[in-house]
């Protein structure tokens, strides 16, 4: 049985809670047993927001360090805060602006997803650009088209929002190169 | 647990809104809608009140719950101790949600301590599945047994996402039939030891009930040690168990029922077992049920931390220890500044505390419970005890000073959601016993710190709305005004007016009026974002006094810079500046 145990990681107001049950219900999709925990309350204002995801045979809903097949963070600082989860050859999905810090042997992708959030004119748009992100890696438990068909049912009444959640999600998949700093 | 409820026949459910237990109710109405069912469904005012509105439909012969957070349940323990008492006739769940950490709560208590003090059983689930079933057996328990019955989830079991699959709902086609029985349900004193001796025959019947018996997880394990584990701690040590090659090692149950903990079950462990191991969150509930104590690793052994959340990495490191295993290599966890919790940019509440300081900048600052505790980042907040207590410390202050001297300037910030809950009997209190001191109640018309749930001032589509300056003028209060806290000059002028009425005359109120800008029930306005210019002295006043996380000092230029992904436009941060070097003409959002 496929079994994955994600880190999502970032503030308060970024959509984590949205991405978390967006993964969980992709999951469901496929058949697949799926546990998360999430932060809500205070800390959801502003402060650091995480989410453990754990997909395949598990009874337990926290990663423990050590243990994350991956870490999908929405904030810069986030992956020096949480790499700790990642197993030695846990692979990163960053949300940067900056040049990266060297992450030895592991793959990392990586997005200045503030700057094209801005360029698509939709600054909600961070966490789905992301996840775009992960998407480029090859290491996510799921593909593009079955994260976008679940998209479709949870937004289908709003298309507006809908539109723009496919838009962020395809330029995050296909986007993150041309987002790479010269620097990099 | 929602499903749970509609499932198994539920009618009436009342809640008030606390971390961890906030989306309870909330589900159970989109899945009464969902599956058509007839339910009253309702945001009670406080905890104390959605108890009662739910014990009386189950005193009616109805299915019933109520739902709250662990401290919510402190407010509701007065009808919960006597109700155990007086019992049930349709089933009457009390779902007190827990909050080990803790992550968003004043304490860690256990309300599984409390079900104790009340002498009521109480289950405890180890994921959302676990507590879908509990919430039928809790139900049936509480009929069978005509006993109230407490389910104890905690954050990780209520902010978790599992696939479930839903069961059938069903219809229990009751009719509301209340059997008027005044020496139960209005017992004197001489009647409720009768009762007290009735609750604790049930309750040793309850400690032999066979759907909630402890589950053997591991039957065949012939070992002499056992794990006992309930609620979430028995999902993360069955996880690591079987991870270290431990589950034929040590013998391992799972506790449903942790109080009172099933007496066959208590035999047991002392005769079959050596040494055993008790993981459970928050206090030794479990363990001080235990009657030998000498092969108890737990809580009072010192064997399990007694304070603070239970993760699967220090269950690992106990469990190891418990089986005499080599500890694992932990990766460091890097010692990094986090990131504190703020309030949103543009909320108004950030306003507010700003011209507070500067109307009384020597003032003793009460607070209370919601967002607005955050603004203790601003300097604007000295207090923060639990619901409603901004008030009566704002007056106990006054009197402490007055009695010794001279009176101190005092102002107490409450939301309105708060002054609903709690905040009514102090400001009552304040007025008959003549305390002076200014209250600005931070009206939002909405609960935003638990996701926007609606206040009385909102009303409901069966009754009114309830005007927060009514009930002001009512208790007695002769200065209330209303403004809106985003004009920083207007609104600073009248906390002055306050200030002054409250050195000379007693109470005066200032209600603060400014929407939630999270709150989707309300049309968010379209504003131009800030411009910070080149004449920025780089002095820092608007990011160390006024706080605004879109308000970002850049060490490289020396100077402020506006973080546009989060600017909501505001436009407060124009009258902070000293130097007024702020400008909206940016990007409208």
């Amino acid at each position: 049985m496929t079994s994955q145990q994600l880190i999502i990681s970032g503030v308060g107001g970024q959509g984590i809670l949205f991405i978390t049950r967006l993964l969980a219900e992709t999951a469901i999709a496929k058949g697949l047993p799926v546990l998360t925990s999430e932060t809500h309350g205070m800390a959801q204002r502003g402060g650091i927001v995480i989410s453990h995801l754990k997909i395949g045979d598990f009874s337990s809903p926290l990663v423990r360090p050590g243990h994350a097949d991956g870490l999908i963070a929405l904030k810069p600082g986030n992956v020096a805060l949480h790499r700790s989860f990642l197993k030695p050859d846990g692979w990163i999905a960053a949300n940067t602006g900056e040049a990266p810090a060297p992450e030895g042997g592991r793959v990392t992708a990586r997005i200045d997803a503030d700057a094209i959030s801005l360029q698509l004119g939709n600054p909600q748009a961070v966490n789905l650009l992301v996840i775009g992100c992960a998407l480029s890696t090859g290491r996510l438990f799921c593909t593009r088209e079955e994260l976008e068909q679940v998209i479709r049912l949870k937004l289908g009444p709003k298309p507006s929002l809908l539109e723009g959640a496919l838009a962020a999600l395809n330029a995050g998949a296909g986007g993150v190169s041309a987002a790479r700093r010269p620097t990099e | 647990m929602a499903r749970g409820l509609v499932e198994n026949g539920c009618v009436v459910a009342a809640s008030y809104p606390g971390t961890p237990a906030s989306e309870i109710l909330t589900a159970i109405d989109a899945w009464r809608t969902a599956e058509g069912v007839n339910m009253h469904v309702e945001w009670a005012v406080n905890e104390k009140v959605a108890f009662e509105i739910a014990y009386a439909a189950s005193q009616a012969g109805l299915r019933s719950v109520t739902a709250m957070k662990q401290v919510g349940l402190n407010v509701a323990s007065d009808p919960l101790m006597s109700a155990a008492y007086l019992g049930t006739v349709g089933g009457f769940v009390v779902i007190s949600a827990d909050d080990p950490g803790p992550h968003s709560s004043q304490t860690e208590q256990d309300s599984r301590l409390m079900a104790m003090q009340a002498k009521v059983p109480v289950l405890d689930p180890s994921c959302p599945d676990d507590a879908r079933e509990m919430t039928g057996l809790a139900l049936q328990m509480s009929e069978d047994f005509q006993v109230p019955v407490m389910l104890r989830p905690t954050t990780r079991v209520c902010h978790a996402c599992q696939d479930i699959v839903p069961g059938p709902v069903r219809d229990l086609g009751r009719k509301a039939d209340f059997r008027k029985d005044p020496k139960r349900w209005a017992a004197t004193p001489k009647f409720r030891y009768d009762l007290h001796l009735k609750l604790n025959d049930t309750l040793s019947r309850v400690a032999a009930y066979p759907p909630t018996a402890p589950r053997p997880l591991n039957p065949g394990s012939q070992s002499r040690r056992a794990v006992v584990a309930s609620g979430v701690a028995a999902a993360h040590a069955r996880e690591v168990m079987d991870a270290a090659s431990l589950w034929e090692g040590l013998a391992f149950f799972q506790v449903l029922q942790p109080y009172p903990l099933h007496q066959a079950f208590v035999e047991q462990l002392r005769t079959a077992y050596d040494e055993v191991l008790v993981l459970e969150e928050t206090a030794g509930v479990i363990e001080m049920q235990l009657r030998d104590y000498r092969k108890v690793r737990g809580k009072l052994s010192g064997a399990v931390p007694e304070a603070g959340e239970l993760l699967p990495e220090t269950i690992e490191r106990i469990l190891l220890r418990f089986a005499g295993l080599p500890q694992p290599e932990l990766p460091a966890a890097p010692e990094l500044p986090g990131k504190r919790p703020t309030l949103c940019p543009g909320c108004p509440h950030r306003s507010s505390f700003y011209a507070i300081k500067k109307a009384v900048p020597k003032g003793i600052y009460t607070s209370d419970i919601g967002c607005y505790t955050l603004g203790i980042n601003l300097g604007g907040v000295d207090t923060v005890l639990c619901m409603g207590a901004s008030i009566g410390q704002a007056a106990g202050f006054y009197q402490a000073y007055r009695v010794t001297g001279e009176p101190c300037d005092v102002v107490a910030t409450i939301g309105d959601s708060t002054f609903f809950h709690a905040g009514i009997p102090p400001l009552i209190d304040a007025v008959v016993q003549g305390a002076r001191f200014v209250l600005v109640i931070l009206d939002n018309t909405t609960t935003a710190m638990t996701g926007n749930q609606p206040t009385p001032s909102q009303g409901t589509p069966a009754g009114k709305a309830v005007d927060i300056a009514s009930i002001v003028t009512g208790c007695g209060v002769e200065f209330c005004r209303s403004a809106d806290p985003l004009d920083l000059p207007g609104f600073t002028a009248l906390v002055k007016e306050a200030l002054a009425f409250s050195r000379e005359s007693g109470v005066a109120v200032v209600i603060a009026k400014s929407p939630c800008l999270v709150d989707k029930s309300v049309r968010q306005p379209r504003r131009p974002q800030a411009v910070v210019d080149a004449s920025c002295t780089g002095c820092r006043h608007c990011t160390s006094q006024f706080e605004c996380p879109a308000l970002v000092f850049d060490p490289a230029s020396g100077k402020v810079a506006v973080d546009v992904m989060i600017c909501s436009g505001c436009g407060v941060c124009l009258e902070v500046c000293p130097v007024k070097a702020i400008g909206q003409k940016g990007a409208t959002i």
